[in-house]
């Protein structure tokens, strides 16, 4: 077995793979160059891996990518995997999301897209169709763009039940469906917009990302732009647990796949000061629920540190003791074996980090 | 007939050539339609789903800028070269 650890950049997707329990990889890339690899899954439900990768170049567009032998070989298809149907009259600017769905449905693919809407493929990711009730929803019209673009970048399948489904966008924030993509809701409550006049908005708030919980699918995490938040009532209401971080500002938020109550996040000082807390580049993990946090930095760079951690540019695998990755700005990846308690180099210098993506294959 | 002058990024999608002949005349647009069923994916590169030109990519019909002498509508007879070059974009 190995790990196989996916990373998209603003420059196209390179891919690791360890054969000695992550202590060591082999670096393959750039796959797609020039490309911004946005969104990158490994469907590890199939009985052979399936690589997909959801890249854009500035000057030739959007598009969605698959590989059946780990990268390779890549298969486009000659039709446009993810496009707006013509009378939307929008064109896709790029896909933010590219989601497998729960165990039950093997086929499905969800990707979250720029401008904010949803499309499911169910052959697999070869192709996508626009979830027309979100598109739809009245809502829409009132949902802005983020420095990054107006996009739905989180799509949350429900791992026991699959006609539940939660999305998050920027802005917007956090919808829910429990009739399979039917009608959707927005989830919001408890969640400050502070750059809104009315503070607890129905909708609109910019959530940075969400995660949910492996023990408790009824748990969520939500990294806000400003706030730190968990829901234990599958995102209808919201509590802060940003309590014990240095700062409530950041993007990323990673659940531990196997273990509940585990989460891990990358916070910034400020909206208005976009830097690691204290100039250091440090984790923090908490191992209940966000009742407490701890700095995690044996074996990251010490001295000063200045790059950001993206919203999709951390993320965990689903090895024994966990693993967790994240990539920075300044095109620097780190690994832990060991849930966070130690880190190592997996590659430097690349392009800026977009995204991770790390599973056993 | 018509000749699409294509450049280096682009011609992985059209088999390595670095021209194609389309049998269409008419408008860029009817071009552009013609080269899109024998290469649908060189065609997205070109325009998006709604048919536009993407905003980095320009279309020079006959040394001219299409988007100065009628975007897609730019007439284009029989014989003439379609140049597709990347705009200098990006980081």
């Amino acid at each position: 077995m190995a790990t196989l650890l996916a990373i998209g950049t603003a420059k196209g997707l390179f891919l690791a793979t360890s054969t000695d329990d992550r202590r060591s990889w082999e670096i393959t890339g750039p796959h797609f160059p020039m490309t911004g690899v946005y969104a990158v899954a490994v469907d590890t439900r199939r009985p052979t891996p399936r690589l997909l990768a959801g890249m854009t170049s500035s000057h030739f567009g959007p598009s969605v990518a698959t590989s059946d032998d780990l990268g390779a070989s890549w298969d486009e298809p000659d039709q446009a995997p993810v496009a707006f149907p013509a009378d939307t009259g929008v064109s896709l600017g790029r896909v933010w999301q590219l989601m497998p769905a729960g165990p039950d449905e093997p086929d499905v693919i969800w990707a979250g897209t720029e401008p904010s809407a949803l499309f499911k493929s169910t052959d697999g990711g070869r192709s996508f169709e626009l979830v027309r009730s979100l598109w739809d929803h009245p809502h829409r019209p009132q949902w802005e763009a983020g420095f990054g673009g107006q996009a739905v970048h989180t799509v949350l399948p429900h791992p026991r039940d699959p006609a539940r489904l939660l999305v998050a966008m920027s802005t917007g924030g956090v919808y829910r469906s429990e009739d399979a993509g039917a009608t959707w809701a927005p989830g919001n409550t408890g969640i400050r917009a502070y750059f809104m006049p009315d503070e607890w908005p129905e909708f609109g708030q910019c959530v940075h990302k969400v995660a949910r919980d492996a023990g408790n699918p009824e748990r969520l995490y939500a990294q806000n732009h400003h706030g730190v938040y968990r829901s234990d009532d599958d995102g209808r209401t919201w509590s802060s647990i940003a309590d014990g971080l240095p700062s409530d500002f950041g993007f990323p938020m990673v659940a531990h796949p196997g273990r509940g109550g585990m989460v891990w996040t990358f916070p910034l000082v400020a909206d208005s000061e976009r830097f690691p807390t204290d100039h250091r580049c440090r984790v923090f993990r908490s191992d209940d629920a966000g009742g407490k946090w701890e700095p995690l930095s044996v074996g990251l760079p010490e001295g000063p540190f200045y790059p950001a951690v993206l919203r999709d540019a951390m993320c965990a695998d689903d090895s024994t003791p966990g693993g967790v990755y994240f990539g920075t700005r300044s095109g620097s990846v780190f690994a832990s074996r060991d849930e966070g308690d130690s880190w190592s180099s997996v590659a430097a210098h690349l392009p800026d980090v977009l995204c991770v993506r790390a599973a056993t294959v | 007939m018509v000749t699409v002058l294509l450049p280096g990024p682009l011609r992985g999608e059209a088999g390595g050539a670095s021209r194609l002949s389309v049998a269409a005349i008419g408008t860029l647009r009817a071009v552009l339609d013609e080269m899109a069923v024998a290469h649908p994916r060189l065609a997205r590169r070109i325009r998006d789903e709604r048919g536009e030109l993407r905003r980095y990519v320009n279309v020079f019909v006959d040394g001219e800028d299409c988007r100065h002498s009628g975007g897609l509508a730019t007439p284009v007879s029989d014989g003439a070269e379609v140049q597709v070059l990347p705009s200098v974009a990006g980081g």
